[in-house]
């Protein structure tokens, strides 16, 4: 399970940018309290475009109860939502979509790729489908999958917490999001390339048959 | 459940030589006509008394793997009243233009289906109202998916597809109608009315 952020993952050339603020004893307790805060009140904004919705819906059920973790309000408004899950394929028509939904949201906010399908395009190797949504929007935590029982989503969920808890106030570059040029992308054309490539079964088949 | 539908023979001593090889399969009559008298042969199969298929169940086509093979354009009509079905083709040789006569003014029903045939297998519908992709977004510019030509992953980079998918500008891909909005037209905020008057779509080439 990586705890990836493919916008901060390939900034290597650059030094990490430290705001003014040094962390000292006032941050390092401000920072407990604010993540504290935001680890235990995120509000998830569901993004479900198939079966993983179902499993989403299970886990937010009475039986899994996602209120456990202080996530029992769904935000069907992505202005009010903290972290995006998108569960199931997205579809290029749809790429727009969640972009724009991923813009509209405030910082800060984290995302979820739940299932196989968000997270690399799962068994749909083919023309409409986006290859992970990593190439539209940075993604926190990948949940593997097809789709993942409820306790899969639960997991990844503490992990975006654990993650949550990790991060500091003083480093502004967490929050930083940059486009690669006008085109739109996040990430570089040949990244994009590289995270589409086929895997498993799919090398068997070339690109031209 | 094998015999040949009736309508076959009906077909024939009214139109002759413009219906070409029947055949059943499982049941189901598929009969070929010529695409040059499509739309008075399907016209009359709705209309004429006895045959009345009033129901457009589906319009499809199929490209086959051998690339002689005309591309067929698939009629599935149904009879409600007579509880009847039949299923005609239409040959499409490919070094032709892909065109045929739009049913649209027989069914209404076609509207979509035609366009998603238009959409996934390039085939143009002459007197079709409003014939633009329906499945892939307006501004799609690789091909028809469905051909046997079309690579399974697209002609484009991976990265191009997703440039492209996200220069797509999802509100502007909807005529008035669809939107329902035409009744709120009035309200809606002037530039919104001034792009919707000039049928703008995308802004993608």
């Amino acid at each position: 399970m990586g705890l990836i952020n493919p916008a901060t993952e390939n900034r290597t050339d650059e030094t990490t940018t430290v705001s003014a603020v040094s962390p000292n004893f006032v941050t390092t307790k401000l920072d407990f309290l604010t993540n504290w805060a935001r680890s235990n009140s995120l509000w998830p904004m569901p993004f479900g475009t198939a079966c993983c919705a179902i499993e989403f819906m299970a886990t937010a059920a009475s039986r899994f109860d996602l209120a456990r973790f202080g996530m029992e309000r769904m935000s069907f408004s992505p202005r009010q939502a903290d972290v995006l899950i998108c569960a199931g394929r997205l579809p290029f028509k749809l790429a727009p979509v969640i972009r724009r939904i991923w813009d509209q949201m405030p910082q800060p906010k984290w995302s979820i790729s739940m299932g196989a399908c968000a997270s690399t395009g799962g068994i749909f190797d083919n023309y409409s489908m986006v290859q992970g949504i990593d190439t539209i929007i940075p993604v926190d935590v990948y949940v593997p999958g097809c789709p993942p029982r409820p306790e899969g989503l639960l997991y990844g969920i503490l992990l975006l917490q654990k993650k949550i808890k990790g991060e500091t106030i003083a480093d502004d570059a967490l929050r930083e999001e940059k486009l690669v040029g006008p085109s739109g992308l996040f990430l570089p054309p040949e990244r994009v390339d590289e995270l589409s490539e086929p895997f498993g079964n799919s090398v068997q088949q070339t690109r031209s048959s | 459940m094998t015999e040949l539908s009736p309508s076959v023979a009906a077909l024939r001593s009214e139109f002759g030589p413009a219906v070409e090889r029947h055949f059943v399969s499982s049941g189901q009559t598929a009969v070929y006509i010529s695409r040059d008298r499509s739309h008075d042969v399907l016209g009359w199969l709705k209309d004429s008394s006895g045959q009345e298929f009033n129901f457009l169940t589906d319009i499809t086509a199929v490209d086959y793997r051998d690339p002689e093979r005309p591309l067929e354009v698939v009629y599935q009509l149904r009879s409600l009243g007579r509880k009847a079905d039949l299923r005609v083709k239409i040959a499409l040789d490919k070094q032709t233009p892909l065109e045929l006569r739009s049913v649209y003014d027989l069914w209404r029903g076609a509207d979509w289906l035609e366009r998603e045939v238009y959409d996934m297998f390039g085939v143009t519908f002459l007197g079709h109202p409003d014939l633009r992709r329906i499945l892939m977004w307006e501004t799609y510019a690789e091909g028809y998916p469905l051909r046997k030509d079309f690579p399974l992953r697209g002609h484009f980079s991976r990265a191009e597809q997703t440039r492209q998918a996200l220069a797509a500008n999802p509100e502007a891909h909807y005529s008035l109608e669809e939107l329902s909005i035409a009744e709120a037209y009035g309200e809606l905020p002037k530039e919104m009315q001034e792009r919707l008057a000039r049928g703008e779509r995308g802004f993608l080439k």
